[in-house]
């Protein structure tokens, strides 16, 4: 039966592709969760009235988010090659990838974090400060947990697009799913293969949103 | 232990809103304190000076002899365990438990975790939440996120309690329930307790002085009592007026004038042991008058209680005069009501 309808597919070589595609996606947004909540947290504390209050910070931080937010993903890719290049010391395998994948994501999701900490009520930062609270303090005890279910929620969004960046990313040379249904199914016209990428990748989103979904409404007490 | 001395706070530039105007106020050791005024009157940034919430633009504050607006940053946060703050719309974190919210601020305070939980449990059962120490704040009521506010503002044993407005977002009868229980608390712990408020109700009920903010000025202060009976700035005699007459006193006035226009409307004011003897009867014996009582009205506050009550006098010639005059002898203040 799945041998008629995917005639040309090697299963072994797909359950490669869709490790390696599943390893892009998993590490990339643990790099961008990282690099995207420290950003977003700087973005918020550097605005006018917030804790840091600071024109300049605030001025670079944003320049820097909006600039990288604003390039296309396959260009970024191509403009980073030789940074990618000295810190993963090759531009080939899903590992290449990261660096781009995380710099292209990680200023998309710091606006959400951002959104996500003005949603928090002014009065319990003040009230954590009237206790004598220092910034790191509130930013661990308050910032966080108090806008957990939008950080999840928007690092889930994050990860599906970054598992259709690593779909691009696999076009020129990073390996996964994407390589596979360009190289092995559209330039070898086989129909099937594309399909059958296109399906495995379709279940990691819904696994990715009903994992993410569940993980909000498990933490959301309001 | 609280002293303010020609503190002024102005917003922005020279042109900036003066939110506080040169305030002078000293604040005694245990006292419960309130500050009364109309939103905008600068009460809400008074008190946030005083926990260095917010920096004084000139003058000094100092609260158990430390200068506030000059500690630095490390000791300002030690200072804020000390003065601790509860707040009108409560300010609890929603994401952690009335166990865990209680235990926050010991947890800043870097308490050890066994001494942390039998603290916790302790207020617990200070503020009589025993029971719902499991909830999150979405599941309680505001009278008990409130308590959990207090709980909180407990937590470091502080020596002074600032109140923002706490019981504005309660019910009546849930604002009498915190009142008894700050009271409470001010008897057992003897801290001092700060509450701004613009309801004359809270500063009657618990009270021992009162400031009256306007404008960002105090333009009156003293014992609650003194300041019920003898209320000078316009904007006091309106907030006593909240409290001592009920509301349609007014048009009862203007009804006895017109119904009998020839009788001498007397205001008298009854303090302490007064209220509680029967001046009245005595006054109907000794004199040949007749007495119509328009309206009465006893308020307790922390000071003792105060009645007030609006009588007719009827009699002929002098007799009404030399009624009055019996009652002032009695230790009553008797003012003859003027029709303006």
């Amino acid at each position: 039966m799945i041998e008629t309808i995917f005639p040309n597919v090697d299963w072994d070589v797909l359950w490669e592709a869709t490790k390696e595609t599943i390893y892009m996606t998993v590490a990339s947004t643990i790099f961008t969760f990282i690099l995207g909540l420290i950003l977003g947290i700087v973005l918020f504390l550097s605005s006018p009235g917030q804790l840091w209050a600071n024109r300049l910070l605030n001025f670079i931080t944003s320049a820097f988010v909006n600039v990288f937010r604003s390039i296309p993903f396959l260009i970024l890719i191509i403009l980073l090659i030789p940074f990618t290049k000295l810190i993963m010391e090759s531009m080939r395998g899903p590992q290449a990838a990261l660096p781009a994948l995380v710099i292209g994501a990680a200023p998309f999701y710091a606006r959400m974090v951002l959104i996500a900490l003005q949603e928090i009520d002014k009065g319990v930062i003040e009230a954590a400060r009237s206790m004598g609270a220092k910034t790191t303090t509130i930013i661990f005890k308050v910032l966080i947990p108090e806008s957990l279910p939008a950080l999840i929620s928007g690092i889930t969004v994050t990860a599906i697009s970054l598992l259709g960046f690593t779909a691009m990313a696999g076009v020129i040379g990073a390996g996964g799913l994407g390589n596979a249904a360009f190289l092995d199914g559209f330039q070898r016209n086989r129909g099937d293969v594309t399909m059958a990428a296109t399906i495995l990748i379709l279940i990691i989103v819904f696994i990715i949103q009903f994992v993410g979904d569940a993980a909000v409404k498990k933490m959301d007490k309001r | 232990m609280i002293e303010l001395k020609d503190v002024t706070k102005r917003y922005g530039q020279e042109d900036g809103l003066l939110a506080v105007d040169g305030v002078t106020l000293s604040i005694g050791d245990g006292a419960i304190f309130g500050i009364i005024g109309y939103s905008g009157a600068g009460k809400s940034t008074l008190i946030r000076l005083l926990n260095g919430l917010e920096k004084p633009t000139s003058g000094s504050i100092t609260i158990a002899g430390r200068e506030i607006s000059s500690v630095s940053a490390k000791e300002l946060r030690k200072v804020r365990q000390k003065v601790s703050m509860i707040f009108q719309h409560f300010n609890l974190l929603w994401s952690r438990t009335v166990k865990g919210n209680i235990a926050f601020p010991l947890e800043i305070a870097g308490v050890p975790k066994a001494e942390r939980e039998r603290r916790v449990e302790e207020l617990i059962d200070l503020v009589g939440l025993r029971g719902r120490e499991n909830a999150h704040p979405a599941e309680l009521s505001g009278g008990q996120k409130q308590r959990v506010g207090i709980a909180r503002a407990l937590a470091n044993e502080p020596e002074v309690l600032l109140c923002d407005e706490a019981t504005s977002a309660l019910d009546p009868e849930t604002t009498d329930q915190i009142l008894d229980l700050l009271t409470d608390i001010n008897q057992r712990l003897g801290l001092t307790i700060v509450m701004i408020t613009h309801e004359m109700h809270v500063i009657r009920k618990i009270c021992h002085q009162v400031a009256v903010m306007e404008s960002g000025r105090v333009v009156e202060k003293g014992n609650v009592l003194d300041v019920f009976q003898h209320p000078q700035a316009v904007i006091t005699k309106r907030f006593v007026s909240q409290v001592t007459e009920p509301a349609g006193t007014e048009q009862a006035l203007a009804h006895v004038r017109q119904e009998v226009p020839d009788g001498t409307l007397v205001k008298l004011v009854f303090i302490g042991e007064r209220t509680e003897q029967p001046v009245l009867s005595s006054l109907i014996r000794s004199f040949q008058v007749d007495v119509n009582i328009v309206q009465g009205n006893i308020t307790h506050t922390q000071g003792g209680a105060y009645g007030t009550l609006i009588l007719q006098i009827l009699g002929n010639g002098s007799v009404v005069q030399e009624a009055i005059q019996f009652l002032q002898r009695e230790g009553v203040q008797a003012e003859v009501i003027v029709h303006d």
